[in-house]
């Protein structure tokens, strides 16, 4: 659902960088409190994630680097430094340890029903917070320099846009993990948005795939034995982005080949057709029949074109003559016209 | 006292990194003028209408709107951002992009209503782009993503427009119909400030001029200094276009 901002605002890898920033978080969280509890370590992963999504904007803010250079090294940075101490906190004389590293590629099993509460919370919180600067958040996604012209404190939809990215990011990191997190975040929204045109339809639509991907990774890793979760989940999301980019009727890649196809047909038909009105002009009569051979002059001309013409009674074929009918001599003046109207 | 003019600008400097984009610029906008800013490219004509609106922070220098510093006069003052500013593929609908324009009177939280939708119908109307209201933005050619833009600030309904080059890139048509209504604004009492490519047609679409390149050269009537001196001061070079008075 929130993929769907980010995925608009060309801020794709912000996803990743939040995640892969997390990770030194939840270990300090672990190495301060010496405990294993999943919400001490998830607002470790909270105050890392926002303090590396800060820095990515302050680096751009503040220096010529482009925002992918930006996002390259936070991540690279705070992700290397969350598994130097993750190799750290495994040599630790402490049995608590073990686990830790699960939230590297996530773990489904280990969610309890306090977790899963916390999600609804949030999510729904969320929910509320869209509805309610719905207006203001589409003004920024659309033209960010606009709405502050508008009077708008943009520096604060920036922030709640951003802080609830990151508050979505952490809490999906128990269950697919740190390293495969952003595609939780990007797939739906990058599905969503082939089928349709509409910003507020693409957000449910982004929701529902997210919702789908969840529960039937999880059918599907429950079904057999040794499949973790979070991978298979991302697995199913791509799926839905497949699918989306191959059959969406109006930005898929299946149907827009269709459609080429079919307008360079008849395109075809049209010319082949504005070639015989030339010819036909000429006599008084148009249906005078003339020899199919003229027609070779003219490179556009097939059988399967003609038969075509035919069918639609544009053309009568007798023989190996064809003579125009007086429904095709008017279609063709038609598009001779059109086409000259354009050509003005 | 006379009324403020409608833009006052004070010693203006703007900088990104090191280099001056703007140099101690004072200008003074008459209210009530249609005005071209003209300039080589990197001249800063775009910036100084977005100093103007605050997008950029300036260095040094005011910027002062019927005599108040601009923040406490949003609601009077209109932009029309250059075209490729956004990213018209975005999934949206023309009429949604000039509802936006309505945004800024709702204030927060409040969604428009009957009256928002039917004021943009209008300036829709007005820009000759009604048939198009559901077409998606990104099927729309760019004179027609122009007009949405120059429909989405008449829904302001502001005294000021500050347009940054509505021209760019549209047929000559186009150019017609927008200079007709930017015409006609002029003649209800608004003030535009248009930056401007073209300089043959200045003498004849505007009747406020001013030169800019990086530090103010000139700025007054057209028909006072539209002249070759201004203009090889701004371009450098001997540029001689014919001014047909």
């Amino acid at each position: 659902m929130l993929g769907s901002f980010a995925v608009l605002r060309k801020q794709s890898l912000l996803g990743d960088a939040i995640s892969h920033a997390a990770l030194p978080g939840i270990a300090i969280a672990f190495l301060i409190t010496g405990i294993k509890d999943a919400n001490v370590i998830l607002i470790g992963a909270l105050i890392s994630g926002l303090v590396g999504t800060f820095w990515i904007k302050g680096i751009v803010k503040r220096t010529r680097l482009k925002s992918d250079t930006a996002l390259g090294l936070i991540l690279s940075l705070f992700f290397g430094f969350g598994m130097l101490l993750l190799t750290f906190i495994q040599k630790m004389p402490n049995a608590n340890q073990a686990g830790l590293d699960k939230y590297l590629f996530g773990q489904a099993a280990t969610l309890v029903e306090e977790d899963v509460w916390i999600m609804a919370v949030v999510t729904g919180v969320s929910l509320l917070v869209l509805l309610l600067f719905w207006k203001e958040l589409k003004l920024l996604l659309f033209d960010a320099d606009y709405t502050r012209t508008l009077g708008f404190n943009t520096r604060f939809l920036d922030m709640l846009i951003t802080t609830f990215i990151v508050l979505a990011i952490v809490l999906g990191l128990q269950t697919v993990g740190v390293v495969l997190m952003s595609a939780m975040l990007l797939a739906p929204a990058a599905a969503a948005r082939q089928w349709t045109n509409n910003l507020g339809v693409m957000v449910i639509l982004a929701a529902i795939f997210g919702a789908f991907s969840g529960v039937f990774g999880t059918a599907i890793s429950a079904s057999q034995n040794n499949l973790s979760t979070g991978p298979i989940i991302v697995l199913v999301a791509a799926a839905f982005v497949i699918i989306s980019f191959v059959f969406s009727p109006r930005r898929g890649l299946l149907f827009r080949e269709i459609r080429f196809r079919k307008n360079r047909r008849e395109l075809h038909l049209k010319k082949t057709l504005t070639f015989m009105y030339h010819i036909a002009k000429t006599h008084e009569n148009v249906s005078h029949p003339h020899a199919i051979r003229i027609l070779n002059n003219f490179q556009g001309f097939t059988r399967k074109t003609l038969t075509k013409l035919e069918e639609q009674q544009f053309i009568q074929i007798q023989g190996s003559n064809w003579a125009m009918t007086e429904k095709g001599y008017v279609e063709a003046e038609s598009i001779f016209n059109q086409i000259g109207k354009e050509n003005d | 006292m006379n009324a403020p003019p409608a833009i006052q600008i004070d010693d203006l400097t703007v900088a990104y990194d090191y280099k001056p984009v703007l140099w101690d610029i004072d200008l003074v906008i008459p209210e009530g003028v249609l005005m071209a800013i003209v300039g080589p490219n990197g001249a800063g004509k775009s910036t100084l209408i977005k100093a103007i609106l605050g997008i950029i922070k300036p260095i040094a220098g005011t910027v002062q709107v019927f005599g108040q510093p601009y923040k406490k006069q949003v609601d009077k003052v209109a932009y029309v951002p250059q075209k490729g500013s956004v990213d018209w593929d975005f999934p949206t609908t023309a009429l949604d992009v000039v509802m936006m324009g309505t945004y800024g009177s709702l204030g927060w939280i409040k969604r428009p209503g009957q009256k928002e939708k039917k004021a943009s119908l209008e300036a829709l109307e007005k820009v000759g782009m009604l048939e198009f209201k559901s077409r998606q933005i990104s099927q729309l050619s760019g004179g027609q993503q122009q007009r949405i833009f120059l429909a989405r600030a008449l829904v302001q309904n502001a005294e000021i427009y500050l347009m940054d080059e509505p021209f760019q890139g549209v047929d000559a048509t186009t150019e017609k119909a927008i200079i007709n209504i930017l015409k006609e604004l002029r003649q209800a009492g608004k003030t535009l400030i248009v930056v401007h490519h073209d300089l043959q047609t200045v003498p004849e679409y505007f009747d406020w001029v001013t030169f800019l390149n990086v530090k103010g050269i000139a700025s007054g009537p057209v028909k006072d200094i539209f002249n070759d001196d201004n203009l090889t001061k701004t371009y450098g070079i001997n540029y001689k276009v014919a001014v047909n008075q």
